[in-house]
């Protein structure tokens, strides 16, 4: 007996959606607790203000949020979605998962659901899944969610953090087209640097009291990161993977119309467009200026940033890269949605 | 291959300037990165990179906060080349 196994066709991002928190924090108001400026921030970060989320916007409010507007724009509603994908690192259960809350919510309750775990480079992990999903038959119209409240687990007198990060969700849908609208994934990790971005303590060594007593100073799994360490690898190896996904998709610099890298540091960003060559005819996406690096979020929101923006972009190519905690990455072209 | 520490010198005050914008005629040997230059922690690594690039060295991430000043990584350079 031979198993029967399914075809499915190509794929594109139909719509993208965003939910950013309502409330906007200035690097005025968090300078204090890390002995810094604001000049100081913007020189070296290029954040000027980003979004935290309150006690009413949880991960699975914010992703609920961006699905809606995603779904919207796509004129679907979430009946027609059979697969649901949320990257984050933020969602406060090991179990069950932030997909299945938002499936079950948003009333679709039997969907394949579930979350995975690629820090910021989760949202470009979960569109090559996505994207795969629909080729072989899985799936046909899939939600793909990055979010993060990621200042539950920060640190705000951390200086080299806490003016980095911040929250939000983008969600983007991805179902059947007769043409590719979403190239090879170019991806892999960096694990021998696994220790350059951080959640510590483990729940294991939070439970030990043992282990609690002699690390004090340590309570809560937040974040931290070596910045050079995570500097060097960004700008120079990540504009190499970004190079080989784009060179995977048979396109050259000059053939793309964005570029839409992991929202991670404005100098990080520009420093990558400019070992990468990038032509002055490529917009390059910033929405990190005015809303902070917001881990698997930060792509689709930036994403939707640079569409309102740039309405012309509609439909035309985009370049992703999505690189963070692991060291983990990947990036693909894509065409962006048409216009809603 | 051997390099001279005023080839390396010459090197890094055009890498320096190129990532920096300093002027190359106010780089010198006992000129503290941070503290006279005002290069900051992410254009180090920018220029770190670009020293290995043209060096032919490695310059480890741990050894960068060594390098205070621009003699430092003259001699770094050098003996890791030699």
């Amino acid at each position: 007996m031979v198993i029967k196994t399914k075809i499915g066709s190509e794929s594109s991002i139909l719509s993208v959606g965003a939910y950013r928190p309502s409330r906007l924090v200035p690097n005025s108001e968090i300078v204090d607790a890390i002995d810094s400026s604001d000049e100081w921030i913007v020189q070296r970060t290029g954040i000027e203000s980003r979004r935290f989320a309150g006690p009413d916007e949880s991960v699975v409010d914010m992703a609920i949020g961006a699905a809606e507007q995603a779904l919207t724009r796509a004129k679907l509603t979430i009946k027609d979605i059979d697969s649901v994908i949320v990257a984050t690192i933020t969602y406060p259960h090991q179990a069950p998962s932030a997909a299945t809350a938002i499936i079950q919510r948003m009333g679709n309750p039997t969907a394949a659901a579930f979350d995975i775990s690629a820090a910021c480079a989760g949202f470009c992990y979960g569109v090559a899944m996505a994207h795969d999903f629909v080729r072989a038959g899985s799936a046909k119209k899939v939600l793909v969610i990055g979010v993060e409240k990621i200042t539950d687990f920060t640190d705000p007198t951390d200086r080299a953090t806490a003016f980095i990060f911040a929250d939000g969700a983008g969600a983007v849908v991805i179902g059947e087209t007769e043409g590719a609208g979403i190239g090879p994934v170019e991806w892999g990790s960096d694990s021998e640097n696994r220790d350059a971005i951080l959640m510590n303590p483990s729940w294991i060594d939070i439970r030990d009291t043992e282990t609690q007593l002699t690390r004090a100073d340590i309570k809560w799994p937040n974040i931290s990161q070596e910045g050079q360490k995570v500097f060097r690898w960004a700008v120079f190896s990540m504009s190499k993977a970004a190079l080989k996904a784009l060179d995977s998709a048979g396109l050259s610099v000059n053939e793309i119309d964005a570029f839409i890298p992991h929202q991670a540091n404005v100098r990080i960003i520009e420093t990558m467009a400019k070992e990468m060559k990038l032509p002055d005819s490529v917009i390059i996406a910033d929405d990190i200026r005015t809303n902070g690096n917001t881990s698997a979020a930060s792509i689709p929101l930036a994403m939707d940033a640079l569409l309102l923006k740039h309405p012309e972009l509609h439909g035309k190519l985009a370049l992703l890269i999505g690189y963070g905690a692991g060291l983990v990455y990947a990036g693909q072209v894509v065409r962006l949605p048409a216009k809603p | 291959m051997a390099l001279s520490p005023a080839d390396v010198l010459a090197g890094i005050k055009e890498i320096v300037e190129e990532v920096a914008g300093i002027p190359a005629a106010s780089i010198e040997l006992d000129k503290n990165f941070t503290d006279d230059l005002e290069v900051d922690s992410l254009s180090m690594v920018e220029v770190v990179v670009a020293c290995e690039e043209r060096f032919g060295v490695k310059i480890p991430d741990e050894k960068v906060t060594d390098l205070a000043t621009v003699g430092d990584a003259v001699n770094f350079i050098v003996n890791a080349a030699a």
